[in-house]
């Protein structure tokens, strides 16, 4: 576990990109991990084609969850809603590599979890659990 | 090597813990160090399990037949040497499955009894969930007032208003030892206080009834809830003490089988203290061994339990505070005469979760997040702490060993 915190985990934890809010917000969704008490918002803003132009996150909690969701956005810009709402959990695991504890596992996904239920408009299920 | 490590005691007391002999699947040492959240178990008690399921299991207070009557015997002797340890009447101990069922039969039992609209119920800013929820639904249910006994930024009571607080109060509820913070309650103060106001007092013994001498006759509590499984004892069962006054008074909670004296279609009428609270089938494995855990403390000596601690919660008050310069922040009275049995504590800016997982690496088990204590959290500002509390089995080794792995999660964050 402890050769999960590579550089350019630490690096999202502490430098998250795309961290902040949207002045137009066309979906977004927050939840918790009740495990840890992480917490994340993403926020979508849209084109005119229905994909994914800008997206924000914020929250606050473990360098998994954090550095996870600001890997995450960084490769959903110009996908559409329903694209986004049929992410394997692979799209977080690929990112963040093997060596995340199954406890820890839900610190991984909660990004993905909040992204999908902006996606569909509802609160997703976890993804590990699909 | 100090004193402590080389404790005879100690180191006898470790080997009657089977869990402590076996390494963590990385090879390393176990050094458990959150006993707050469940103790382990000595094997005198695991073998009290194994004796009831493999010698005399058998459904107790009905059966005729010999296991049946040894199974009652050694259950009802488990609730004498229970009363005994904690210096109460036998019929004042009634079984529950763990503290939280206790504070729910007295919030409901009691609590719809006598609380009213208008009336208060005060508890502090330190309670665990298990002893706030159940006061929020009371409060919401009958319409009476929750009021708060503050604590200050270190988490120590502050007794300034308290006359104010107890003012049209019914209950006072408040925990013996924080399991957040350690910090223990002046309850010495606080019970005369409330009683001169007219007010009961239940007092929340998870976190203490382990860790000191508990008298419940010299400590004059009106309520009194533990768990086992936090003193060497099974999960699954646990105590609620009440006066005797009070418990013969008060409506039963659960209702069926056992708690009856005689049923008919229409109405029934219940059974004496202890049973009327103790509805259908009771944990009777647990009970029995829960008394074999209470004889195993009472043989090391609950004197010397507290000593331990005292001398353990010290010791990492010391070493920890070395690690201040480097961003470690350290929550709670700071005292160790003022502590039960945990420390919280954070690590520059690792979240407490990523600061548990490194020390796992290590074999080093602490608690991480928000310890059942989510409005305290929020009121002194803190996402998470990482905590480590302390036990019988437990010493300056692991705490050296605690240090070490806050060290080497100072590399792996690059602090």
């Amino acid at each position: 576990m402890d050769d999960f915190y590579r550089d350019y985990i630490l690096d999202h934890y502490r430098n998250p990109r795309n961290f902040g809010k949207l002045d137009r917000v066309d979906a977004s969704a927050e939840d918790l991990n009740p495990l840890c008490g992480d917490q994340i918002r993403m926020e979508l803003k849209l084109n005119n084609r229905g994909q994914v132009e800008d997206v924000k996150f914020s929250g606050k909690g473990c360098a998994i969850s954090q550095a996870s969701a600001s890997m995450l956005t960084e490769s959903i810009k110009g996908k559409s809603l329903s694209e986004i709402a049929k992410l394997p959990k692979e799209a977080v695991l690929e990112n963040v590599g093997i060596g995340i504890s199954p406890t820890r596992m839900k610190c991984a996904m909660l990004g993905l979890k909040v992204l999908k239920s902006a996606a569909i408009g509802e609160l997703a299920a976890w993804p590990d659990e699909n | 090597m100090s004193v402590l490590t080389a404790d005879a005691k100690v180191r006898r007391i470790i080997a009657d813990f089977p869990i402590l002999q076996r390494p963590t699947s990385r090879g390393k040492r176990l050094v458990y160090l959150d006993s707050a959240a469940t103790s382990q178990k000595p094997q005198v008690v695991i073998d009290s399990l194994v004796e009831y399921y493999s010698q005399y299991n058998a459904n107790i207070h009905r059966g005729v037949y010999e296991i049946a009557e040894r199974a009652t015997a050694a259950f009802e002797k488990a609730r004498e040497t229970v009363a005994a340890f904690f210096n109460a009447q036998t019929q004042e101990i009634i079984w529950t499955r763990n503290t939280t069922e206790a504070i729910n039969l007295v919030s409901h039992s009691w609590g719809q009894q006598n609380v009213r609209r208008g009336d208060a119920i005060l508890v502090t800013q330190l309670e665990h969930h298990s002893n706030l929820v159940p006061w929020q639904v009371l409060a919401e249910t009958t319409g009476a007032e929750l009021r708060f006994i503050p604590v200050d930024d270190r988490g120590v009571h502050v007794l300034d208003n308290i006359d104010a607080l107890l003012d049209g109060c019914k209950l006072v509820a408040l925990s013996q030892v924080s399991n957040s913070l350690g910090t223990i309650a002046p309850l010495d103060t606080i019970i005369p206080r409330a009683h001169a106001a007219g007010a009961l007092v239940m007092v929340d013994g998870a976190q203490a009834a382990p860790n000191m001498p508990v008298d419940l006759k010299a400590l004059d509590a009106d309520f009194y809830a533990l768990s086992a499984h936090k003193m060497c004892g099974p999960t699954g069962i646990g105590v609620l003490y009440g006066k005797r006054e009070l418990l013969e008074a008060m409506p039963p909670f659960l209702t069926g089988g056992d708690m009856i004296r005689k049923v008919e279609y229409a109405k029934s009428t219940y059974n004496d203290l202890p049973w009327k609270f103790e509805a259908g089938t009771s944990n009777v494995a647990d009970a029995i061994a829960f008394a074999v855990a209470v004889e195993y403390l009472n043989g090391i000596g609950m004197e010397w339990v507290r000593e331990h601690e005292r001398q353990l919660v010290g010791y990492a008050l010391d070493r920890l505070q070395t690690l201040e310069e480097r961003g470690l922040s350290i929550y709670g009275p700071r005292d160790p005469d003022r502590i039960g049995d945990v420390i919280s504590f954070n690590f520059g800016d690792v979240h407490s979760h990523d600061l548990a997982s490194i020390l796992d690496t290590e074999g080093i088990c602490v608690r991480a997040g928000h310890h059942c204590t989510m409005p305290l959290m929020e009121k002194m500002g803190w996402p998470a702490t990482a905590r480590a509390s302390f036990y019988i089995y437990n010493t300056e080794e692991d705490i050296d060993a605690l240090v070490t792995g806050i060290e080497k999660a100072a590399r792996v964050f690059k602090i």
